[in-house]
């Protein structure tokens, strides 16, 4: 009876300690990693941290990081949104397409903001209130919206070499690119809205326990609807940054994959995917992490099929990480 | 029957249980508990909510190995505990209330599945369809083996996991409530089952809350209460003023310490509820709650108290019914609309419907109010939030170093404080309390119970769901008692009289009916 009550004891602390230590590590989140990683690419090739090559990391991972705040947004909520790619890729036709108008140029960029925001809205309806789950609706979304790209120019690519707002892809503001300016901003509403907003506060509860929110008066649908439309609006500004760094669109290759990019950048910055758990913080730094590894691998010569395998299995690696930090905050 | 089962009691019994205890951690779920059940023998098992008859169950079936010094004897011999296999094995099949069907397979399919007959290794379909047939036809019942389960009706699922069991040749069958989602035709259905599964000479175990079953079945009737074992009546001794106070058979009242308010009729109506229904379990169910009143819901589980509940904050649809509050009709289609009328509810799971564990106490306090409090744009009042909740921590003395500490990281009855106190902050009329004090320690049950009575005193009408008699009895100035989906009728107390136990028991059985 004694040994045992040792036993326990003894195994009480070796918990208690494991767990402080990860509490420990879900709170420093993916910095670490991502210090790790620079270090590792600049001590294999110095050129990386160079200040050239770092603003061409951030502005290729600027679009990323803006459709994976609106993905944190879902994600908070314990949804999904497939259909960002696609929503991207319409946006950005219907940004070239309003900026070849005489007189209209500038309003393809609102223009696409409006599209991404009207497929964002039809997805949180379906959500909300048909309660379909989110899943299947983003994914039927992210084939019908595709389609819709593709209807949009007859399925061939639109140029527009004049682009009236092409500063927004290639120039810069006291030598920050504009992209960059533009995901930063997104990141500090973002986290404006989750953390210094009741909608916030619901969009959190919502997450962490929709039932109890329904019962605590949040109207869950609304709040529902909120995110997927945000992630469908910044699914469109997605879409005119892109349209402006390279004055076309084609509704077929634009945006191929680039949820599964958003998705990885959120899951990395240690949102939980049940929802109710995760910061805008931890997003920009995931975001962060995959431009990184792609432009080091790069740097680092390492071939274009062994970058995907790698980037797959730091997505892999992240899913461990999330039940790892998941288990730490266990309660009995 | 009777005779037949008489003079079984003295021959061996099939099954025995002896000296029975069962501990988990501090706490004691069972206390030296014996129980033996004779071939062809109906043997009922009655007891309130928690008495100790499902964890009984469980220690026969295996998924609980009792404490040392227990055994279970079948045909005399002892045999392993704490293993279903070989509780399976030994001949004891359990047939919960939740029926546990694959329902996209067949009936023959769920009747052998994980014990299907095989031939050179494959499954024998054929030998499955006919064994099934024959089983089916030994209960006497109308479908066919090939029918998918998920075309039966719930009575007829139930005579699969009968089937099922007959299958694994079971020589006891124990019965958890087996009525409770029937209809009365699949009730009288069931019994004629269990009158041939007697006469083939199977030992039934029967748990219930009924009486009138409990009556017309029972050869039998032991009684638990409080984890322990109380006795047993032959058939012959059937009295049901003499099981209730079985079953009861306690004295509490000091327990408690409270002045009893006499149902006053002057005191003016907050709430009334007419013709609630909800095309379900739920029929016609109408009562007044009186301003400044702790009214007690009292009935046993399943009875339809929590359904109420729900019903009256607006979380599930009526199908029939009014509210009024105050005097004046409302409609109240949501929960938000409840709490905007004045009525709040305290959910009896509030880990899965209450809490957000994963967010601070001060948001969870201030969740429901939090829209009110905004500043202008939508901009959260963290000061507020922050006051409210150092406040509600003073009030209710919620033990927690932070109010920015996640509320997960709360004991049981801390964490139901908190909930009760983001109630309180939508200033509530009309309070609906859901199970109060479950699994909550006795410090902060008293706590709560001092709470409850404060807010009665200061006007606000509580409507109280409780499973626990003294709690009944020790809180409320008047019980209704629900049973079925209906309620089946008032307790009230005269004159410095404490509320009776026996009253309330039953009324919830349905004993008083005789």
């Amino acid at each position: 009876m004694t040994d045992k009550a040792t036993e326990m004891s003894a195994g009480d602390q070796a918990v208690g300690r494991s767990r402080r230590l990860r509490t420990a590590f879900a709170a420093l989140g993916m910095l670490p990693v991502l210090i790790l990683l620079a270090a590792g690419f600049q001590f294999m090739n110095p050129r990386f941290l160079t200040e050239t090559n770092l603003l061409i990391v951030t502005q290729q991972s600027s679009i990323n990081i803006v459709l994976a705040a609106g993905m944190t947004f879902v994600i908070l909520t314990g949804g999904i949104d497939l259909s960002v790619g696609a929503i991207l890729a319409a946006s950005a036709m219907v940004a070239v397409m309003v900026s070849l108008v005489p007189e209209w140029g500038m309003l393809g960029v609102p223009a696409a903001i409006l599209v991404g925001l009207g497929f964002g809205v039809i997805n949180g309806l379906l959500v909300a209130y048909i309660k379909l789950p989110p899943f299947i609706v983003t994914l039927g979304s992210l084939t019908a919206v595709r389609g819709v790209a593709r209807l949009l120019g007859q399925d061939t690519t639109v140029f527009n070499s004049d682009l009236p707002f092409d500063f927004i892809g290639n120039g810069s503001l006291f030598g920050i690119p504009w992209l960059v300016i533009i995901a930063l901003s997104v990141v500090v509403l973002s986290w404006l809205v989750l953390k210094r907003t009741v909608l916030g506060t619901w969009i959190y509860a919502v997450g962490g326990n929709a039932e109890a929110a329904r019962l605590t008066g949040i109207k869950v649908p609304l709040v529902l609807l909120f995110v997927y439309g945000v992630s469908g609006l910044l699914a469109g500004l997605g879409g005119a940054m892109s349209a402006a760094r390279l004055y076309a669109a084609n509704g077929l290759q634009l945006g191929q994959s680039y949820e599964l990019d958003a998705i990885a950048a959120v899951i990395l910055g240690g949102t939980s995917f049940v929802g109710g758990v995760g910061s805008i913080w931890g997003t920009l730094i995931g975001g962060l992490i995959i431009a990184v590894l792609s432009n080091g691998l790069i740097l680092a010569g390492v071939s274009d099929i062994w970058q995907y395998i790698i980037k797959g299995l730091v997505i892999i690696v992240a899913v461990a990480l999330d039940r790892y930090r998941l288990q730490a905050g266990a309660r009995t | 029957m009777t005779a037949a089962a008489r003079i079984e009691t003295v021959s061996q019994p099939v099954l025995e249980m002896r000296h029975i205890s069962k501990t988990f951690g501090p706490i004691r779920a069972l206390q030296d508990v014996s129980l033996t059940a004779h071939a062809g023998e109906l043997h009922a098992l009655m007891g309130e909510n928690g008495a100790g008859k499902s964890t009984l169950m469980k220690v026969l079936s295996g998924a609980y190995r009792p404490d040392p010094g227990g055994d279970i004897l079948i045909d005399g011999a002892p045999v392993a505990t704490g293993d279903p296999i070989k509780a399976r094995a030994n001949g004891i099949a359990v047939i919960y209330q939740e029926l546990s069907l694959a329902p996209n397979l067949t009936v023959a399919q769920n009747i052998f599945l994980g014990n299907e007959p095989r031939r050179f290794g494959i499954v024998d379909r054929d030998q499955c369809n006919r064994r099934a047939k024959e089983i089916i036809a030994r209960l006497g019942v109308s479908f066919s083996a090939r029918a998918l389960v998920s075309s039966l009706s719930l009575g007829e699922r139930q005579m699969v996991e009968i089937a099922r069991a007959l299958s694994t040749s079971a020589r006891i069958i124990v019965m958890d409530e087996p009525t409770t989602s029937l209809t009365s035709r699949e009730t009288d259905r069931l019994f004629e089952v269990i009158a041939t599964l007697k006469s083939q000479g199977i030992a039934i175990i029967y748990i219930s809350h009924r009486m009138e079953e409990v009556y017309q079945l029972a050869d039998r009737v032991s009684v638990l209460r409080d984890s322990g074992y109380v006795g047993t009546l032959d058939r012959a001794d059937l009295n049901a003023s003499r099981l209730v106070s079985m079953m009861v058979g306690r004295d509490l009242s000091a327990f408690y310490k409270k002045d009893h308010r006499p149902p006053d009729s002057k005191r003016a109506i907050a709430l009334s509820v007419q013709g609630m229904s909800d095309g379900n379990l739920l029929k016609d169910c109408s009562f007044d709650l009186h301003k400044g009143e702790v009214l007690a819901l009292a009935g046993l589980v399943g009875s339809g108290r929590t359904e109420l509940a729900r019903l009256i904050f607006g979380a599930d649809k009526h199908t029939s019914g009014t509210l009024e509050l105050d005097g004046k009709p409302i409609a109240i289609g949501s929960p938000r609309e409840a709490l905007d009328a004045g009525i709040a509810y305290l959910t009896e799971d509030r880990k899965e419907l209450g809490l957000f564990l994963d967010m601070s106490i001060s948001d969870n306090i201030s969740m429901g109010v939090l829209a009110r409090d905004a500043r202008a744009g939508g901009l959260r009042d963290f000061a507020t939030a922050e006051r409210r909740a150092a406040k509600a921590v003073s009030d209710l003395s919620i033990r927690t170093r932070s109010v920015q500490a996640n509320a997960g990281s709360l004991s049981g009855g801390n964490q139901q404080k908190v909930l009760l106190a983001r109630l309180l902050e939508t200033e509530p009329r009309v309070l609906v309390l859901d199970e109060p004090t479950r699994g909550v320690d006795v410090g902060a049950k008293s706590e709560i119970y001092r709470l409850i009575d404060d807010l009665a005193k200061k006007g606000i009408a509580i409507l109280m769901i409780s499973s626990e008699l003294p709690e009944v009895i020790g809180v409320a100035d008047r019980v209704l008692v629900m049973r079925d989906g209906t309620i089946a009728g008032e307790v009230t107390s005269s004159e410095g009289q404490p509320l009776s136990q026996e009253a309330i028991m039953e009324l919830a059985t349905g004993a008083a009916k005789r």
